[in-house]
């Protein structure tokens, strides 16, 4: 299944938990910094230099492109440190996220609440990756380096459905179906 | 007194980022090969054959084998024979800085811990000396991702933890790392010293062949326990769920105090990029 982006709440709802899809259109790449940034612009009522409504942020800090290449490797990072800022962007209509690594409650109980969906890439699949994004645009925070925020138009992004609408999360039942060992 | 230059020792280090930020160690490759037969969940096989294939990519390309070109880890062993023309620390650095820059590799380092802006050219590294006999000089540069290496931790336990206190510890630290180090992991546990001692015999246990097994009987028994028991959590590649979820667990032992029994965990990503050479 491909799924256009910006996210559509028929999409949304088609998703679930455990489906492997590819995504196609725009995305936003932020990270650590970038997010807490964001949400002091939030929070101080100021404008994004972004778009957030039914947009999608992929957690990527690329390497840099090699001379005629859109982009360098472009893997997702650990996504539980951006959890203190999600929600807040999940209110302000962000609808999708892509990284890798299990969220906090209140990230879950956010993505329900909010109708939002959590997608994992491969990480470590970082330069197979990059070959389904077509543009990347930096469009703030240069002196971030690796964790400014870019623009890309990706092709066929393949993802994973982590957590849905619906409440499902798939690293927990995923890891419960082959768990045979308690501790 | 054999003379090495610092501009031989800032070449070697500039090709040795490259290459090992390139392409994985042929034991690493072999053991996601492994597996990927071995695998039964069909989400996990896809994800190591996907693995399989982005080396392949980025070794062809020569693109990094993952964006987290992370923060450069040396090991130096250094002869007492050897006179190094200038500076040693400065040299590895400048090598680090040259490599990164002509390898489009990511520069991931900053410059204070809490005003965190990047140093822009991936230095410092961290390194490692250590004095041994002879006329050689043994450069081990390893870059280490945050993904895994923020998984990791030293914890002092009492002696009368004993071996199911280390099980316990080792157990909980992989299962609440989950999908975060990106498995299939290798753990590197440092067994004894002190409490850093502990840190950086964790760290060069993740150096050793991953076929090896550490030549003490009884502590290579427990490196084979520990990885069986690991692969029964069922995080799996990428913490989807599966059976793959270590590669390989390595134990660096060290005398210790009679009322210590430091234990330090250090999680490797599958990216377990190492690459040296002896000059």
């Amino acid at each position: 299944m491909n799924i256009r982006l910006p996210l559509q709440e028929e999409d949304i709802k088609k998703l679930k938990a455990g489906d492997m899809i590819t995504l196609s259109g725009i995305l936003y790449t932020a990270r650590d910094q970038a997010h807490a940034r964001l949400v002091q612009l939030i929070e101080e009522g100021r404008d994004l230099p972004i778009p957030l409504q039914d947009q999608v942020i992929y957690y990527t800090g690329p390497t840099p492109a090699r001379p005629g290449a859109v982009i360098g490797s472009a893997g997702p990072t650990t996504s539980y440190r951006m959890d203190t800022y999600t929600p807040l962007l999940l209110k302000y209509g962000l609808k999708g996220m892509i990284g890798k690594g299990g969220r906090s409650r209140e990230v879950r109980e956010a993505i329900k609440e909010y109708k939002a969906v959590y997608f994992a890439a491969v990480g470590g699949a970082a330069a197979l990756i990059a070959r389904s994004i077509k543009k990347a645009e930096l469009v703030a925070y240069p002196e971030l380096g690796p964790e400014a925020i870019r623009r890309l138009e990706v092709e066929n992004f393949p993802v994973i459905v982590i957590n849905d609408i619906y409440g499902n999360d798939l690293y927990e039942e995923g890891q419960k179906e082959y768990r045979k060992i308690n501790i | 007194m054999r003379k090495i230059s610092s501009l031989t020792i800032t070449e070697a280090v500039a090709d040795l980022v490259k290459e090992a930020n390139y392409i994985l160690p042929e034991d690493v490759i072999k053991a996601i090969e492994k597996s990927a037969l071995e695998e039964e969940a069909p989400v996990g096989r896809e994800v190591l054959e996907q693995i399989l294939l982005n080396n392949q990519v980025a070794r062809r390309e020569k693109m990094a084998v993952c964006q987290d070109t992370g923060i450069v880890v040396v090991f130096v062993e250094l002869g007492n024979e050897v006179y190094i023309e200038g500076d040693l620390y400065e040299a590895i650095n400048t090598g680090v800085r040259k490599g990164y820059q002509e390898g489009y590799l990511r520069t991931s380092v900053v410059e204070s811990p809490l005003k965190r802006v990047n140093t822009g050219d991936n230095t410092p590294a961290v390194v490692h000396l250590q004095l041994v006999p002879g006329d050689k000089l043994r450069l081990i540069v390893a870059p280490k991702g945050a993904g895994s290496e923020n998984m990791s931790l030293v914890k002092m336990l009492k002696p009368a933890d004993g071996k199911e206190g280390i099980r316990k510890l080792v157990l909980q630290t992989v299962k609440e790392a989950g999908a975060n180090p990106c498995p299939p992991i290798i753990v590197g546990i440092g067994l004894g010293g002190t409490f850093e001692k502990a840190a950086l015999l964790a760290k060069e246990a993740l150096l050793r062949p991953l076929e090896d097994s550490n030549p003490d009987p009884e502590i290579a028994e427990l490196e084979k326990s520990l990885l069986a028991d690991i692969n029964k959590l069922g995080i799996g590649p990428q913490g989807l769920g599966g059976r793959s979820t270590a590669l390989a667990v390595k134990i660096n032992t060290f005398p210790c105090h009679i009322a210590s029994l430091p234990v330090a965990i250090n999680i490797n990503c599958h990216v377990a990029r190492h690459k040296e050479i002896v000059i």
